[in-house]
């Protein structure tokens, strides 16, 4: 499956063009994925969701791709762009310093479609580690209404809550790669961040969900899930802290 | 493995080569543990034959004595001093240590586990596996 396209639509002078390779897979009817490969041109700020896009409007409008805010904000458009996984919409042609830009759908999650993933896994996982307050009363009745928090105790977890759950560091997560139990870097990142935050009263309950052969044990600090975090989240700390806490390192 | 989760496998686990030097000590770590594991095997095999009396050790140590039994134990005691060196470091983070601090993250979010220190450890790893090994060599083919 192969196929070379341009367009003569006219660009600036400063435009330059790269070959795209997009995998093209349905299963429903392919056996295997193939690619195909489009001329794009693209400027020093043109994003590789951009070029995808561009291909389906004057290449091949059935190309699969999910994505939304365009702004690394909405998590949707994770896939495999030159080998590493990588938002689509936070990754600009120029930086990745090629003339041929492959895009493929992450792995480690089952494909819908070319560049789609199911996302499920990831939603059931992180639902999985209770992503939310637990405790017995409520702000509602507090005399101040809020439960209030100190600047160090925000700091101690609010680089895990700029989580936005693309899926990025599970699909760059070597456990992640042959273990289908396994709960991944994205859930155990969002288990310490509740666990660190002061409001917090449901960490045992937390703990003992992670606290299995496929849970947190199996995390074995490759750091590929910090490397690729769009959001600067550094889940491999996240976990690494949870683990010292687990193992009787710190309090 | 069911073909729908589209999981990289083994393939994708052992490659080193797009995570950097953190994920070439992944895959010597696993490769060294094997090793071991193999070397642990076999040396209870070699042990074994003290059971054959004086004549069949003197005649099993022979037998190993030779160029390419030295190059393989050069090579495990290199994959001793990595596992060895290269888990200090790994059980060290496992427990939280060296990892860095949550902190709210600035452009272009450089992961803080990712740190100087453990990439210290990493290279230290290697580089005293290499000198091991070369110390190993000069003794059984310095004679």
């Amino acid at each position: 499956m192969a196929q070379v396209s341009s367009v003569s639509n006219e660009q600036s002078p400063t435009a330059k063009s790269i070959t795209l390779k997009i995998s093209r897979y349905n299963p429903e009817h392919d056996e295997s994925s193939g690619f195909m490969e489009f001329n794009v041109k693209y400027e020093k700020w043109t994003t590789v969701l951009e070029a995808i896009l561009d291909v389906k409007k004057h290449f091949d409008h059935s190309v699969a791709v999910r994505y939304s805010c365009r702004q690394a904000t909405c998590g949707s458009c994770g896939m495999i762009i030159n080998g590493k996984p990588r938002l689509a919409c936070f990754t600009k042609i120029s930086e990745l310093d090629s003339n041929t830009v492959t895009v493929e759908p992450m792995n480690n999650f089952p494909v819908i479609r070319d560049l789609a993933v199911k996302f499920e896994k990831l939603f059931d996982t992180h639902q999985k580690i209770k992503p939310y307050l637990i405790r017995d009363d409520t702000e509602l009745v507090s005399d101040e209404k809020e439960f209030l928090q100190t600047p160090e105790e925000v700091e101690q977890y609010i680089q895990f809550a700029n989580c936005i759950k693309c899926g990025l560091c599970n699909s760059a997560c070597p456990t992640m790669a042959t273990d289908s139990s396994f709960v991944g870097p994205q859930a155990l990142a969002q288990a310490y961040r509740y666990v660190a935050d002061s409001r917090d009263k449901g960490k045992d309950s937390r703990l003992k969900i992670i606290d299995d052969s496929h849970g947190i044990w199996r995390c074995h600090f490759a750091g590929s899930c910090s490397q690729v975090c769009p959001k600067g989240v550094d889940p491999a700390m996240g976990i690494q802290l949870l683990r010292g806490y687990m193992l009787g390192f710190s309090s | 493995m069911p073909q729908d989760e589209h999981k990289e496998g083994i393939g994708g686990m052992i490659n080193p080569r797009r995570y950097g030097i953190e994920r070439v000590a992944y895959l010597l770590m696993r490769l060294s543990g094997l090793g071991l594991l193999a070397y642990f095997i076999g040396h209870i095999y070699e042990t074994s034959n003290i059971l054959r009396g004086q004549v069949g050790w003197n005649d099993f140590m022979e037998m190993i004595s030779t160029p390419e039994g030295h190059i393989i134990m050069s090579i495990v005691i290199a994959m001793c001093v990595f596992h060895t060196v290269n888990g200090v470091r790994v059980m060290l983070g496992h427990g939280g240590v060296g990892v860095g601090k949550p902190a709210r993250p600035d452009y272009p979010y450089d992961p803080a586990s990712q740190n100087y220190r453990h990439k210290i450890g990493i290279y230290s790893a290697i580089l005293l596996a290499a000198v091991a090994m070369m110390y190993g060599l000069a003794v059984m083919f310095g004679e």
